[in-house]
């Protein structure tokens, strides 16, 4: 049966996108809120990140803290407003860099092919063998912790994976007939990439893309909560969980909220690759009426 | 017992209007445990809507209307897609025409063969290596592990689809479906792949539906033949009562059609005085990359020693079994994989190797067009996008003057303007064959190579598109290397025909002088492959034809590569030395130790005894 199934989606369903869905449409709408966070959420944040509002550390919900304040009295929502574009945006940005340099590079390595291809794949089983947390450790301790520094260091750990995968997709595509032919009548190695392969591979990319947007979301979550992440008085939603920590004591939100928010976001990617990566159900349940 | 019992199934399908029309029209069909019921009929006929019902499956764009699938007393209509999907997985299979759409590209042989293990764990990990590695035997296929660190790409034709029942028989399934599965391969591959098949099935002890256009070699495998027109049942019984007492005027037309005729005699007007337009000296080619501290190895080589010349306005057919190295040559000029020794001259001048390095003139004045309709197409281009594509690249044409000779092109093939505009998923496998041919005149070639462009089509459109092949080549004077394993057509088709062997020229001449005797014994061999509508015509060929041929054969790289199986091989001297090429007439030579008399003297069939 897969083989069935293989056959009808590589001839149909390349091109469109999959029917939606109840929770592809979930995933989606939380992916927009994130994004709209991302984007407008210091500008609609009420106070700024480091401002003390009064009313103690864990405050309750209060008119001036409608979520109630952090460890050291700050608002709360305000902080979760700044921290979005940190957690969501340097994910989004590692993540596309790494898809850029690395799609680039696997599709060059599939299509060249030889020495060029085996030397790539060793490099990146060589990076892949080490624990990416531990390969983050030593370019944080090399570099320091700036904002560039991290998404550069995000974006190069996403690297050998996203090499490997669209490596292996080219290579399926790059045999294909079509391709033959582009190649016969001499087309430019980006023309093949760019017109031949790039367009059909975008799917299972997308795929990956989500996931590895995922592992970024909560990679930085790790990074700041060993205290290498944004350095304060900023702070990514990860970060705001680990300096919230000890107001769990207390029944505060104050490191609840952050973590949910962090779910909320690699639940919407998550629903969004599912329905992105689904079989078409339509063709199964139409068979019978 | 009845296994599989199919009552009063109707199907229908959505024409491009929206409109649902029904294609079956009330089938009953039953399996017994064990039996192999084949499904025959020309295209359109159902036969493949049919089969899939079996598995309880539509496809899309078709959905059941009424009736029952019964599977081992389960109705598979009515259960829940998610049940309907676990049954298919463990007890069905099903092995489709095209083994190469079916194939992973990135996965090697061994993980794919592996994968319903896999998936289904149902064995300890030692007993499905021995199962693979048996199931690899029972097929004729090497059970060695460099063969299954293979990709699908680097094997050939008849050994993809093995491949494919491999997969399908690893988990014993008890009905085993099997969609045209020899219709893609030449005649000797179909021998041997139809030989495996027999055994496995009878290994196997399941039942089988067996889809197929062809009742001469459906009447080797099918214990019942149920004969389908129009989406309805024609006439049902067993083979014997089918193949030589049919009822209906529909089947014994049929039947009609199986006989053996003589071929019919080719055109055969070559211009002889006209300098050549492609020639080929003593080229040689192999898929080994050089390593370093590596000596080249000749016997690595697929191609050897290839020499001819193509003439303008010539069809040259290129025929030979699988893995002889047809396409490998029609790779070569096309400039799709470089030689190692020889050259190939265009117009007197030498072709670089790699296509890339070609210059202009000599790519517009090479085309190729592939042999799946399904996958020459980029599917996510616009038909507009495909042909304009070399018109734009050869000839600089913009934007604004693309739509106009696309249509043009498109009226040539025989298909309206407005496909332009379509997606490939949007066309029928004829349409996009002849999307793929309409791209490759874009070009105003010279020369189009043809690799299997009909093989992947049912009988019908095949002829259609080969018309639209003969009428081009009238109007546009242009030369064809047309790579094809359906002698039939060949005979009728080609000026001259080229018979390769591992990689080696056995014959080439004009058609009518090949496939008679005085000819070279593997091209008897070829002759005698093709299926005949005869009870019991594949064991007694396979009896007549021993030693039958086995993949990867040792070949010392001296000597005939044929003698291992050849009939009139002469010790001491076949293997011993490269055969001579004897010319028996101007534009017919055989590559062979024996004279033309004693090659004469035996015919086509005892030749290979
Ligand atoms: N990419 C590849 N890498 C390694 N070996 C290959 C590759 N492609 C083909 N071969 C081998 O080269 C030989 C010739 O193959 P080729 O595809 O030219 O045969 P063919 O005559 O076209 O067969 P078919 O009728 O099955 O298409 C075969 O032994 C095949 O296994
Ligand atoms: S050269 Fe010898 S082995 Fe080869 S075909 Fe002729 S007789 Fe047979
Ligand atoms: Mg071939």
């Amino acid at each position: 049966m897969t083989m069935l199934a293989q056959t009808e989606r590589g001839a149909r369903s390349i091109r469109r996108l999959p029917d939606l869905t109840t929770l592809g449409i979930l995933g989606l709408l939380l992916l927009a809120v994130n994004a709209l966070l991302a984007v407008f959420g210091s500008a609609i944040a009420p106070h700024s990140a480091a401002e003390l509002i009064g009313g103690g550390a864990f405050g309750p919900p209060s008119d001036a803290a409608p979520w109630g304040t952090d460890y050291l009295g700050r608002d709360l929502l305000s902080r979760v407003l700044h921290g979005a574009k940190y957690s969501i945006g340097i994910a989004a940005a590692a993540t596309l860099l790494g898809f850029l340099a690395g799609i680039s590079i696997g599709f060059a390595a599939a299509e060249i092919r030889g020495r060029f291809d085996v030397v790539m794949i060793w490099i990146c089983d060589i990076f892949l063998s080490f624990p990416s947390i531990l390969l983050a450790l030593l370019v944080i301790a090399g570099f320091g912790t700036s904002l560039p520094v991290l998404i550069l260091t995000i974006a190069f750990i996403q690297l050998p994976r996203v090499i490997r995968l669209s490596r292996a997709v080219a290579m399926g595509i790059s045999t294909l007939e079509f391709v033959e032919v582009a190649r016969a009548r001499g087309e430019s190695l980006p023309s093949i990439l760019g017109r031949e392969i790039l367009p059909n591979s975008l799917r299972p990319l997308a795929v990956e893309f989500g996931l590895r947007m995922s592992f970024a979301v909560l990679f930085i979550s790790s990074l700041s909560f060993l205290g290498l992440g944004i350095q304060p008085p900023e702070a990514d939603w990860g970060g705001m969980v680990r300096e919230n920590l000890s107001g769990i004591y207390y029944g505060a939100l104050a490191a609840i909220i952050p973590a949910l928010l962090i779910g909320l976001l690699v639940l919407g990617i998550n629903l969004t690759v599912d329905w992105l990566s689904g079989e078409v159900p339509k063709a199964e349940s139409q068979d019978l009426r | 017992m009845t296994f599989l019992d199919i009552r009063n199934l109707v199907v229908e399908g959505r024409t491009p209007a929206g409109e649902w029309l029904p294609t079956v029209h009330g089938v009953d069909l039953s399996v017994a445990a064990g039996e192999v019921v084949a499904l025959i009929g020309e295209s359109g006929a159902g036969k493949s809507t049919v089969a899939l019902a079996a598995m309880g499956y539509a496809r899309p764009g078709t959905r059941f209307r009424q009736g029952q699938v019964r599977l081992a007393g389960q109705e598979m209509l009515t259960l829940p897609p998610s049940s309907r999907r676990r049954i298919r997985g463990a007890q069905m299979a099903y092995v489709a025409q095209s083994a190469q759409a079916s194939l992973n590209p990135a996965m090697t042989i061994g993980e794919q063969i592996h994968e319903p293990f896999a998936i289904h764990r149902i064995m300890p990990e030692g007993g499905v290596r021995q199962r693979v590695a048996q199931l690899l035997t029972r097929l004729d296929l090497p059970s060695a592990a460099a063969f299954t660190r293979r990709y699908p790409h680097q094997l050939s034709g008849g050994q993809q689809q093995r491949v494919m029942m491999a997969m399908a028989l690893t988990c014993s399934p008890s009905l085993l479906i099997l969609d045209e599965p020899t219709t893609a391969l030449d005649a000797t591959t179909q021998i041997e792949v139809l030989k495996a098949l027999k055994a496995a099935l009878a290994d196997n002890r399941g039942a089988a539906i067996y889809v197929s256009h062809d009742l001469a070699v459906v009447a080797q495998v099918a214990d019942r033949i149920v004969v389908l027109r129009n989406g309805r049942i024609v006439e049902q019984g067993i083979t014997a009562d089918i193949v030589d007492a049919p009822r209906e005027l529909y089947t014994q037309q049929l039947v009609e059609a199986f006989r053996p005729r003589a071929p019919a005699k080719p055109a055969g007007s070559i211009d002889n005085g006209a300098a050549a337009l492609l020639e080929v000296e003593d080229a040689s080619s192999t898929y080994v990359r050089d390593r370093l501290f590596r000596k080249p190895d000749k016997t690595q080589n697929v191609l050897n020693d290839i020499t001819f010349d193509l003439r303008p306005r010539e069809a040259l057919a290129i025929v030979g079994e699988s893995g002889s190295g047809k396409s490998t040559l029609a790779r070569v000029i096309a400039g799709l994989q470089p030689i190692n020794g020889g050259r190939v001259r265009f117009r007197g001048n030498s072709l670089a190797g790699r296509s890339r390095d070609r210059s202009r003139e000599a790519l517009r004045a090479i085309q190729i067009v592939l042999q799946s309709p399904d996958l020459s197409l980029n599917p996510g281009q616009r038909i507009q996008q495909a042909i304009g594509r070399p018109l734009q690249f050869f000839f600089g044409m913009s934007n604004a003057e693309i739509p106009a000779r696309v249509a043009e092109l498109l009226a040539m093939v025989g298909l309206p303007a407005d496909y332009a505009g379509r997606f490939p998923s949007e066309l029928s496998g004829g349409q996009r064959q002849r999307v793929s041919i309409a791209r490759a005149f874009a070009a105003r070639p010279d020369i189009v190579i043809c690799d299997e462009i009909l093989s992947a089509l049912d009988a019908l459109v095949a002829r259609q598109v080969l018309d639209l092949m003969r009428k081009l080549r009238a109007e546009h004077d242009v030369a064809y290397l047309f790579v094809s394993h359906d002698i039939a057509t060949v005979a009728t088709f080609a000026d001259r025909v080229m018979v390769l062997y591992a990689g080696r020229i056995c014959e080439i001449g004009p058609p009518a002088e090949v496939f008679q005797p005085p000819h070279h014994p593997y091209t008897a061999l070829l002759l005698s492959s093709v299926p005949v509508l005869r009870l019991n015509w594949l064991k007694e060929t396979v009896a007549s034809n021993a030693p039958r041929p086995t993949q990867g054969r040792a070949w010392n790289g001296v000597g005939c590569p044929f003698h291992a199986r050849c009939g009139l091989a002469v010790r001491g001297q076949c293997d011993a030395a490269p055969p001579p090429i004897r010319q028996v007439t101007k534009d017919h030579a055989i590559h062979c130790h024996r004279s033309i008399a004693e090659l004469s003297a035996v015919g086509s069939s005892s030749c290979v005894a």
